[in-house]
C-alpha cells in the first residue's frame, strides 16, 4: 500500500463483569442460561419500571478509563437512542451519547515503525441487546437474558494505520481489561466484541477518504483478515477511478470477504435525548480516587519495572507479565528461590521457559497447574540444582514430573534415584571397570589421541543412567590412566 | 403548517405507524399545531435556568451490584401474542 494511506479506528464493545445487570437485579450471566430465565419488568421494557443504575459498573468503566489515561467527566448523562429492533425491549437503548464517563485517553503499542501511542476518544457505559435465533419458517426467536447486560464501548482515535496495528491494539486493549478485572475477554461468548472504520486516502492528501465500517469480527484473526481484505478492495476501487461509498460492511469469515449490509431503517435518525427515569449521574473526586486506589499495578509499569528489578530481559518481562496472575506467580517464585540462593532470572528461567511449555502442552491455565508446582517446587528444583544434587538434566525431569503428578521435586529425585553420584569411589570403581572393558580407547588414549577418553565418559554416563557429573568422571578416568600425573 | 407531509410521514415511519393518507394528513396538521406551540414556549427567556431532564432533584441513584430474583419465565411470556422454545417469536429479521 505505497500510493494510499490507510486510517483505520476501533469501536470495542466489553461486557462489564458485574453480577447483575446495568439498570436492573436480573443475573448479567446470560451465557449458559436457559432464555428468558434472566429478565424483569425493568430489561423487558414493561411500562412503569424503573431501572436503577448498578453502581459497580459506573466504577468499573471509570476504573477503565483510568487505566487507558482518559479523563473522566464529573456530569454524566444516559440517554435514550431511539430504534426500532426485535433484540430491543423498549425500543430504545440506553447510552451515552453527550458527556461519556470517560475522555481523552490513549493506549501505548508496538507500531509497525516502533512504539505508537494510540488515542482514546472515550469510553461510554451502554446496555446490551437481547438475542436473535433465527427459525427456519421464516420467524425469529428473542432471548431477553442478555438485554440490560452493563457495556463500555471504547472508541479509539482514527490513529491506527494498518490491520497488524489494529490487531495489536486490540489485544492489548483486551490484556488490560483483564487485568483490572473488568472483562473476561473472552470474545467466543461475545464478552468482548470489536468494529473497525477504515479509510484511504492517496498519499499527500490531507482529507480522510469515506469510512467504511466493518462489523462481526469475532477474533484477532479476523479483525486482521477483515482489514487486509477490504483495504485490497478500497484500493482496487480507488485505483480503477471508482469512489468508496460510507457504508457498514460484515466480515464473512468463511468466504473471507466484507460485503455491504442492510442497513437498519433510518439507523441515522436515532433521536438521542436524555433519560427521564434516571437521575443524573454525579461523578466526583472522591469516587475517581477511590476507583484509582483499587487499580493494580498495570502491564506496562510491571513489564518495566520487571526489567529494572529483576534484570529481566525485554522478551522475558513481557511474557511474564501477560497476564496479572502469571506476573503474580512469577513474583511469588521470586521470593521461593532468593531464599535458596537462587536469582530472579533463574525464576524466570524455569517458568518462561519449561513452565510456559508444559501448561502449553497440556492447554491449561496457570491456576490449575500451581496447585501441583507451587513456586516452592520451583524453587527446590533450583536448589537441587545449585547445590549440584542434580544434572540440569534430571532437574528438567524432575521438574516435568512435579508438574505433571504434583510431587514434590525433591521427593522425586530421591525416590527415583535421580541424585547426582557424587561418591568418589564408586566412580573409582567404575573408572576401572570401563577401563578393563575397553582396551582399544584405553591404549589410543595413551597413544596420545586425548579425545579418546571421551568414549571412556560416554560409557560411564550410559552405566550411570547421566546421574554421574561429567567432570567428576573425567577426574576418576584421568586418576586410573595417569596414576603419575 | 410547520411540518410538511413529508416530514410527517418519515416521524410516522420512525413510529412504525402506518398511516392512511387522510390520517397522514389530519397528523400533519395536529403535529404542526403542537409544534407552534412549542415555538411559543420558546419565546420565553430561560437564559438563566440550566437545561434539565429531570423534575426530581434527585442525583446518584445508584443500586449495589446484587442479583435479585427474575420474573419465572411464563410470566416474562404472558404477554407474547407467539413464543416458541421458551422465546418471543416475531416476524423474521435477516441478519444485516
Amino acid at each position: 500500500m505505497h500510493d494510499y494511506l490507510v486510517t483505520i479506528g476501533l469501536e470495542v464493545h466489553a461486557q462489564i463483569l458485574t453480577a447483575s445487570k446495568m439498570f436492573c437485579g436480573c443475573s448479567a450471566d446470560y451465557a449458559d442460561a436457559a432464555p428468558n430465565t434472566h429478565v424483569c419488568p425493568t430489561c423487558l421494557g414493561l411500562p412503569g419500571a424503573l431501572p436503577v443504575i448498578n453502581r459497580r459498573a459506573i466504577e468499573f468503566a471509570i476504573a477503565t478509563g483510568l487505566a487507558l489515561n482518559c479523563r473522566i467527566q464529573h456530569a454524566n448523562l444516559i440517554s435514550r437512542k431511539n430504534y426500532f429492533y426485535a433484540d430491543l425491549p423498549s425500543g430504545y437503548q440506553r447510552s451515552q451519547y453527550d458527556d461519556p464517563l470517560c475522555v481523552a485517553g490513549w493506549l501505548d503499542i508496538d507500531g509497525d515503525e516502533g512504539p505508537r501511542r494510540i488515542g482514546l476518544t472515550r469510553v461510554h457505559i451502554e446496555e446490551d441487546t437481547g438475542k436473535l435465533t433465527h427459525a427456519d419458517d421464516n420467524t425469529s426467536l428473542v432471548d431477553f437474558n442478555r438485554a440490560g447486560v452493563p457495556l463500555m464501548e471504547i472508541v479509539s482515535e482514527p490513529d491506527i494505520a494498518s490491520p497488524e496495528e489494529a490487531k495489536r491494539y486490540f489485544q492489548k486493549l483486551r490484556q488490560i481489561l483483564i487485568w483490572i478485572g473488568v472483562n473476561t475477554g473472552d470474545m467466543e461468548k461475545g464478552a468482548l466484541r470489536c468494529d473497525a472504520n477504515v479509510s484511504l486516502r492517496p498519499v499527500g492528501q490531507e482529507a480522510y477518504g469515506a469510512k467504511v465500517e466493518i462489523k462481526n469480527m469475532n477474533s484477532f484473526r479476523a479483525l486482521e483478515r477483515a482489514l487486509v481484505y477490504e483495504i485490497d478492495r478500497q484500493a482496487a476501487v480507488l485505483r480503477a477511478g471508482g469512489r468508496i461509498t460510507q457504508e457498514t460492511r460484515g466480515w464473512d469469515e468463511s468466504r473471507g470477504i466484507t460485503e455491504a449490509q442492510r442497513t437498519k431503517e433510518g439507523s441515522a435518525d436515532y433521536r438521542y435525548f436524555p433519560e427521564p427515569d434516571i437521575p443524573p449521574l454525579q461523578v466526583d473526586e472522591t469516587l475517581i480516587d477511590a476507583c484509582r486506589a483499587r487499580l493494580p499495578e498495570l502491564p506496562d509499569t510491571r513489564r518495566a519495572r520487571f526489567m529494572h528489578e529483576y534484570g529481566l530481559s525485554l522478551q522475558d518481562a513481557e511474557t511474564l507479565t501477560a497476564d496479572r496472575h502469571r506476573a503474580a506467580y512469577y513474583e511469588r517464585t521470586v521470593i521461593a528461590v532468593q531464599a535458596v540462593g537462587g536469582t530472579p532470572r533463574d525464576a524466570a528461567v524455569w517458568i518462561a521457559g519449561e513452565l510456559l511449555r508444559l501448561i502449553n502442552d497440556t492447554g491449561e491455565e496457570l491456576q490449575a497447574a500451581e496447585t501441583r508446582l507451587p513456586p516452592a517446587a520451583v524453587a527446590e528444583v533450583v536448589d537441587m540444582l545449585l547445590r549440584g544434587a542434580i544434572t540440569r538434566t534430571t532437574a528438567k525431569e524432575a521438574f516435568e514430573v512435579a508438574f505433571r503428578t504434583g510431587q514434590s521435586p525433591a521427593q522425586i529425585v530421591a525416590e527415583r534415584g535421580w541424585a547426582v553420584i557424587s561418591d568418589t569411589d564408586a566412580l573409582t570403581r567404575l573408572a576401572r571397570e570401563v577401563i578393563a572393558a575397553h582396551p582399544k580407547a584405553v591404549a589410543e588414549y595413551q597413544g596420545g589421541k586425548a579425545t579418546a577418553i571421551k568414549f571412556l565418559i560416554g560409557q560411564i554416563m550410559k552405566a550411570t543412567k547421566g546421574q554421574a557429573s561429567p567432570q567428576m568422571v573425567q577426574s576418576a578416568l584421568e586418576a586410573e590412566l595417569d596414576p603419575g600425573a | 403548517m410547520s411540518l410538511t407531509l413529508e416530514e410527517t410521514a418519515h416521524v410516522a415511519r420512525l413510529a412504525r405507524l402506518r398511516l392512511t393518507p387522510d390520517e397522514l394528513a389530519r397528523m400533519q396538521v395536529q403535529l404542526s399545531n403542537i409544534l407552534d406551540h412549542f415555538t411559543l414556549l420558546q419565546e420565553v427567556d430561560v437564559s438563566d435556568i440550566p437545561p434539565t431532564a429531570q423534575v426530581t432533584d434527585l442525583v446518584n441513584a445508584m443500586r449495589d451490584d446484587l442479583v435479585r430474583p427474575s420474573l419465572p419465565r411464563d410470566e416474562a411470556l404472558a404477554n407474547a401474542p407467539a413464543q416458541a422454545e421458551g422465546m418471543f417469536r416475531v416476524g423474521a429479521i435477516f441478519e444485516e
